[in-house]
């Protein structure tokens, strides 16, 4: 089996952790609901997971990061929990749907929203950003790299917008946390919202949100948290603010795993590793007759995706037989990003999106091109109709 | 048990555990207990210490900015 969708989830997951997770079954209780064995080695493992992930991201304190299931739950938290009726928010034609659908929802709540274009290459032009601001604009919300074509935007040039406007920057590291290297304590990102199992290298299920020291979300869910329990309401300290009910220890424990993992070979040879294979594949493939590759391939950063169509053929149809015929694993259709692909052009099509980790090799990524070059020579013989 | 306890209080389980640890890296004594029940405190963890280390304890907590919410005597 060759697997080529790494950006939608990271496999397979290095050996430590699936022991990480395991351990944490056998040996902890709940974090923060005791003092016994059992329940401190809990509360001492999410704090050091906490440790490690504040540190990974050059956070300022541990208490800046909260454990949440997704990035999907983290910026349903950051959006819901910043944005009011009246205020203005702007975003990009580049956003998954975990931004776009709490957009359209708060839309409905008498929140204003603006979404900047991208165009046909994927790109979209911040220099529109002074004409879109308004007196009432107090969130900026974006990707950092399209989950569709791996272009990455330039977040320090359009934190600094943010920082001149007064803005909340909310950024959606689903695709960059484990292959960009952050440095928050020097950022102008105020809340960055992340999942666990992509590059990251955790278990499905766990993810989490970095909040700038100082400022307060709403939380989507308020109960138990092993602190302040005569209180009516839910205490404002973070990161508990953000964390009611019992946290996923076990993914907790394979998401510290896995950033570990990712300290011990190097962030660095991670993503250059990851860059490498995908102007390899990216080159390779665009000598294929009829296909043709979304995005922009000039920039120097870039996540290690590729997405393309083969000729007019149905992607699913292009997925289905790497699948099926050849046991190479990618991703069809919108990917859950349906401006983007809109503005592509390939909101009937869909795209079929090859992408990476360090652990694939040249050898694999030769066997897809050779299976896209066949399968293209078979939909001009007709045989895919 | 008799005579006085001090012990740390914090607001949340995170505090907690920091102090822990960096009590632990700074072999600082005392250890983690359930909240006493007297005291009407933020979070369910406390660290308790002997009452003599007291004052050497918390001059180190100022040094290394721990953040903790009270320092409470139970006779």
């Amino acid at each position: 089996m060759i697997y080529l969708d790494q950006a939608a989830t990271s496999y397979p997951k290095p050996p430590e952790v699936i022991e990480a997770v395991c351990e944490a079954l056998q040996h902890a209780g709940n974090s923060g609901r005791g003092a016994h064995h059992l329940s401190l080695a809990a509360s001492r493992l999410i704090f050091e997971a906490r440790y490690e992930i504040a540190d990974f991201l050059g956070a300022e304190d541990p208490s800046c990061i909260a454990f949440t299931a997704n990035a999907t739950e983290s910026l349903n938290l950051a959006l819901f929990g910043v944005l009011n009726s009246g205020d203005h928010v702007i975003t990009t034609e580049l956003e998954h749907n975990s931004v776009l659908r709490p957009l359209y929802t708060l839309q409905e709540r008498g929140v204003e929203v603006t979404i900047l274009p991208a165009n046909p290459q994927g790109l979209v032009d911040f220099s529109t950003l002074g004409v879109v601001v308004r007196p009432n604009t107090r969130v900026l919300v974006l990707t950092h790299a399209s989950n569709v074509t791996g272009n990455m935007v330039d977040i320090e040039h359009v934190g600094e917008f943010c920082r001149e406007h007064d803005l909340l920057f909310i950024v959606d590291g689903a695709q960059t946390a484990g292959f960009y290297a952050y440095d928050l304590r020097q950022s102008s990102i105020d809340i960055l919202c992340f999942t666990g199992h992509k590059g990251l290298y955790g278990p499905q299920g766990v993810g989490g949100i970095y909040v700038k020291p100082g400022l307060a979300l709403r939380p989507l869910k308020v109960g138990g948290s092993g602190i302040q329990t005569f209180s009516k309401t839910h205490p404002n300290q973070m990161p508990e603010a953000l964390e009611a009910g019992t946290l996923n220890l076990p993914g907790i424990a394979g998401l510290m795993a896995g950033v570990r993992y990712l300290k011990n070979v190097g962030l660095d040879m991670v993503s250059n590793r990851e860059c490498e294979l995908t102007g390899y594949f990216h080159k390779a493939v665009s000598q294929v007759p009829g296909v043709k590759v979304y995005g922009e391939f000039g920039a120097s950063t870039r996540c290690p995706i590729v997405a393309l169509n083969l000729c007019s053929v149905d992607s699913s149809l292009v997925s289905q037989l790497l699948a099926e015929e050849y046991n190479i694993y990618t991703r069809s259709g919108g990917h859950c990003a349906p401006l983007m692909h809109g503005a592509l052009g390939t909101g009937e099509l869909g795209a079929v999106r090859f992408s990476f980790s360090h652990m694939n090799s040249r050898e694999e990524l030769d066997a897809a091109v050779q299976a896209l070059r066949e399968i293209v020579l078979r939909a001009g013989r007709g045989e895919l109709l | 048990m008799s005579g006085t306890r001090v012990v740390v209080t914090f607001r949340t389980t995170t505090q907690a555990m920091a102090w822990e640890k960096a009590c632990k890296e700074a072999g600082l004594p005392g250890r983690l207990i359930p909240m006493p029940v007297q005291i009407s405190a933020e979070c369910g963890l406390a660290w308790l210490i002997p009452p003599l280390e007291k004052d050497i304890l918390l001059l180190r907590a100022i040094e290394l900015n721990l953040k903790y919410a009270d320092v409470i005597e139970l006779q």
